[in-house]
């Protein structure tokens, strides 16, 4: 971390070391066997860009000893490992792969989203898009001789044809729709696959029956482009479907197996957590989660409490301090006292809380089955219509059918099918490019009607990571020796301090930790002490900390040398997604689990009105419920594992990169870049798609307001049924590529940010 | 009309091979990372498209 060129790597390093690298644990539980003791890793590396990128990250991992291969996906930005889970019978830390990335230059994160690569379904779609456009455009190559006056003999040749390609066609290709028609129709319901499996049935089964009588007209050509224009909906529908995912997997993982329990004679013995009667006491080494909900009996320790109000300033420990399921014992070892049981604890109430959201949140229903419900019925209905209309007006029945067939392929919702996936697909190529991940597509749609943001403070506004203020204005002296001695420490407040000093630092050995209190060491000078004031000072001060700051003392021999003072520095471009966002109309609010002075500091500086701080995950997704039950649609921002139940049950979700897996699973959108403007730029973007999406759906409609009537009066031949599909496809699509566009500053400069800069650079 | 007799096999042929082409690239990982494979053609050490 340090370096000799005092003043330029501070502000580096900061910059470095501002995303801590996704834990061990995280990157283990993420990668998944591929056989043969080897397991396979997807990380996501933002910063990839060109050839270069390519070689130095697939480099720097093919050079561990544990790495089979490394694979850098350009398109998606993605490296995926795969890599012994043993070597010379040591396990692998896959935190290793992280850190050769990092070392690199590039910013990475986990990537736990399920492996597109494997997707069969969407295989199968792609095949046969491929097979009916190669149908399509034999035949209609075919039909456009037929229509520019081919004889007799030569059309019902060419009809033949047609015949042979489209069959099999139909029964390869189609078997989506049949399939998906079957199933509706078995259930009593119909969709829009109905008419659409009705319309290439029956085209199909009338263009034989035409040309087994070698009639004028055959409908092949129409029942094949018809397929091939909803397949390529369907596919994109697809890419953008509704992935089942849950964030309750990532939290039971929370919870230990099992706990050291103490018994009165004091023997030990190792039980499973749903064992643990209340009253036992446990023993917790340092590392370990906590079983249960208990209280301290012995022992002192810094307690990681973010799963609690998302804090990464650890509590101290001391007998009597009451500790949550599923906190991080980080310093020292703890005996305490059961006071639930595992399924009276916290862990087991912020699960309960994950399942009603998530079991409350498949009540949305897409724009496009929104659609389809009113537009299957119509069509069916006008079908109907116009073959009872022309059989008892003219007796005809073969006529009355011919009509209603043709109303049936005019009517096919190609452009309607086109309609909403196109747009997703563009809109999500578009936020991708912005550094913004999109989950599916209904959250697109969910994100664009929002009219309330909400977001968490800890990690989300802030960074999550403190930093030294007024660094200028201390003793640099003070601050070196403060930082010779944090040095020692990986507590949070000592990394920033260390990384806050600029010069060299005075080395200093012996330095004792002492859990819940701070840094001890004994110099020529006196003890040196670094820590909190209590601790520090050496006597039971306690100061209540109004400032919304923490605070570091250092001491010698019990005189303060220096108060250090750290401030939660805002993420970039805060306050710029604020303002966007109030300029949009959005109603804002904070939800935090931290102290309320640095809440209302960090609202101030924002500018948001209301804020609530000390909540715990219950609150926050009681005060998310409660907006939403005032007809609210709210947007919940937030990274911790205690934002994971509001993220789920608010309206739509956006998490940071670097936030909790839990809380990115929970999510629907992820943005990879530090810039919050990724959110109010993810809502903008979805604001546009949802209008092109209405606008799609006004050319589908008034497209069909023109053709319907010519098709029910009985004047739609192939040729006419061929122009009017094709060229409402068409409109339908290009329309949607209006989308694409310039990104915004935030994101190229981003982009740019997001490449590693070369040392010299750096350091100019 | 004889002209037919063979132009349209041969036409269906060559579509049919181009249908193949396409599904055997899609196969065998061709479309997995476009911008990468643009690159990685100038890497000398790198001359297939992997997983």
């Amino acid at each position: 971390m340090s370096c000799c060129a005092p003043g330029t790597e501070g502000a580096a390093d900061a910059e470095r070391a501002r995303h801590a690298l996704p834990s061990s644990e995280e990157l283990l539980l993420a990668s998944r066997p591929v056989g043969e003791g080897l397991r396979q890793s997807d990380l996501s590396v933002p910063g990839v860009h060109c050839g270069t990128c390519i070689t130095t990250v697939e480099g720097a991992l093919n050079a561990l000893p544990e790495v089979v291969r490394a694979r850098v996906n350009l398109s998606t930005r993605r490296v995926s490992v795969v890599w012994k889970e043993e070597v010379e019978g040591r396990r692998i830390d896959p935190q290793a792969f992280a850190a050769a990335i990092r070392a690199t230059g590039y910013d990475t994160h986990l990537f736990s989203l399920v492996a597109e690569g494997d997707d069969a379904l969407r295989n199968q779609l792609i095949r046969a898009v491929a097979v009916s456009g190669f149908a399509a455009t034999n035949i209609m190559l075919l039909s456009v001789s037929v229509w520019s006056g081919a004889e007799a003999a030569t059309r019902d040749l060419f009809h033949w044809i047609s015949a042979f390609i489209a069959g099999p066609t139909l029964i390869y290709a189609g078997r989506f729709f049949y399939k998906s028609a079957w199933n509706a129709i078995r259930h009593g319901r119909t969709n829009m696959d109905v008419p659409i499996a009705l319309a290439i049935t029956l085209s199909y089964a009338v263009s034989l029956w035409e040309t087994l009588h070698s009639a004028e007209h055959a409908w092949f050509d129409a029942t094949v482009s018809l397929l091939f224009f909803l397949l390529i909906g369907r596919t994109l529908d697809h890419v953008m479907r509704d992935r089942a995912r849950s964030a309750i997997p990532g939290l039971a993982r929370l919870s230990p197996r099992g706990a050291m329990v103490v018994r009165p004679d004091g023997t030990r013995d190792y039980r499973p957590v749903e064992e643990i009667a209340i009253g036992e006491h446990l023993s917790i080494a340092a590392g370990e989660r906590i079983p249960v909900d208990c209280r301290v009996i012995a022992g002192a320790s810094d307690i990681d409490r973010s799963i609690v109000n998302g804090e990464s300033d650890p509590l101290a420990a001391a007998p009597g301090t009451q500790l949550e399921a599923g906190a991080m014992n980080l310093t020292g070892s703890l005996t305490v006292e059961a006071t639930a049981t595992a399924r009276d604890s916290f862990l087991s109430e912020v699960i309960g809380l994950m399942e009603a959201a998530e079991g409350g949140r498949a009540r949305y229903r897409r724009i496009a089955d929104r659609a389809a419900q009113v537009y299957s019925p119509a069509v069916h209905l006008l079908a109907l219509a116009s073959f009872l209309g022309w059989g008892f007006f003219d007796g005809d029945w073969k006529h009355a059918m011919l009509v209603a067939i043709a109303v049936l392929i005019i009517t096919c919702p190609c452009a309607l099918g086109l309609a909403v996936p196109v747009v997703q697909v563009v809109a999500a190529g578009r936020l991708f490019a912005g550094g913004v991940m999109v989950k599916d597509g209904s959250a697109m749609e969910r994100l664009a009607e929002i009219d309330t943001a909400v977001f968490d403070k800890t990690g989300t506004l802030t960074l999550g990571k403190p930093r030294l203020v007024d660094r200028d204005k201390l003793n640099r002296a003070h601050l070196s020796l403060a930082a010779a001695l944090a040095a020692h420490s990986r507590h949070p407040l000592s990394l920033a301090l260390a990384g806050a000093n600029a010069g060299p630092a005075p080395v200093i050995d012996a330095v004792t930790e002492v859990a819940g209190g701070g840094l001890e060491a004994v110099t020529g000078q006196g003890v040196l002490r670094l820590g909190n004031r209590a601790f520090a000072c050496g006597k039971a001060v306690t100061s209540e900390d109004a400032h919304g700051l923490s605070e570091v003392v250092l001491t010698c021999g019990g005189k303060v040398l220096e108060t250090f003072r750290f401030e939660d520095g805002l993420r970039a471009g805060a306050a710029e997604a604020i303002t966007a966002l109030k300029q949009d109309g959005i109603d804002m609010a904070i939800l935090s689990g931290d102290r309320a002075p640095a809440v209302a500091r960090i609202a101030g500086l924002l500018g948001i009105g209301r804020w609530r701080a000390a909540l715990s995950p219950r609150e926050k997704t009681e005060a998310v419920a409660e907006r939403a039950a005032a007809g609210r649609r709210v947007l919940m921002v937030g990274d911790g594992i205690n934002d994971a139940p509001a993220l789920a049950a608010a309206h739509v979700s956006i998490a940071p990169a670097t936030a909790a897996d839990v809380g990115r699973q929970a999510a629907d959108f992820v943005f990879l870049h530090e810039s919050l403007e990724a959110v109010p730029f993810a809502y903008q973007t979805a604001r546009r798609a949802g209008r092109l999406i209405r606008q799609n759906f006004s050319l589908a409609i008034g497209y069909n307001v023109i053709a319907v009537p010519i098709a029910i009066l009985g004047h739609a031949t192939p040729l006419i049924a061929a122009i009017a599909m094709s060229t409402s496809s068409i409109i339908v699509v290009v329309n949607s590529l209006r989308l694409r566009g310039r990104l915004p500053a935030f994101a190229v400069r981003a982009a740019d940010e997001a490449r590693p800069v070369k040392p010299m650079v750096r350091a100019a | 009309m004889n002209t037919l007799i063979f132009l349209i096999p041969i036409a269906l042929f060559l579509g049919a091979l181009g249908l193949g082409a396409f599904l055997w690239s899609l196969k065998s990982g061709q479309y997995d990372d476009v911008e990468g494979a643009a690159w990685r053609v100038l890497d000398d050490g790198d001359d297939k498209p992997g997983r």
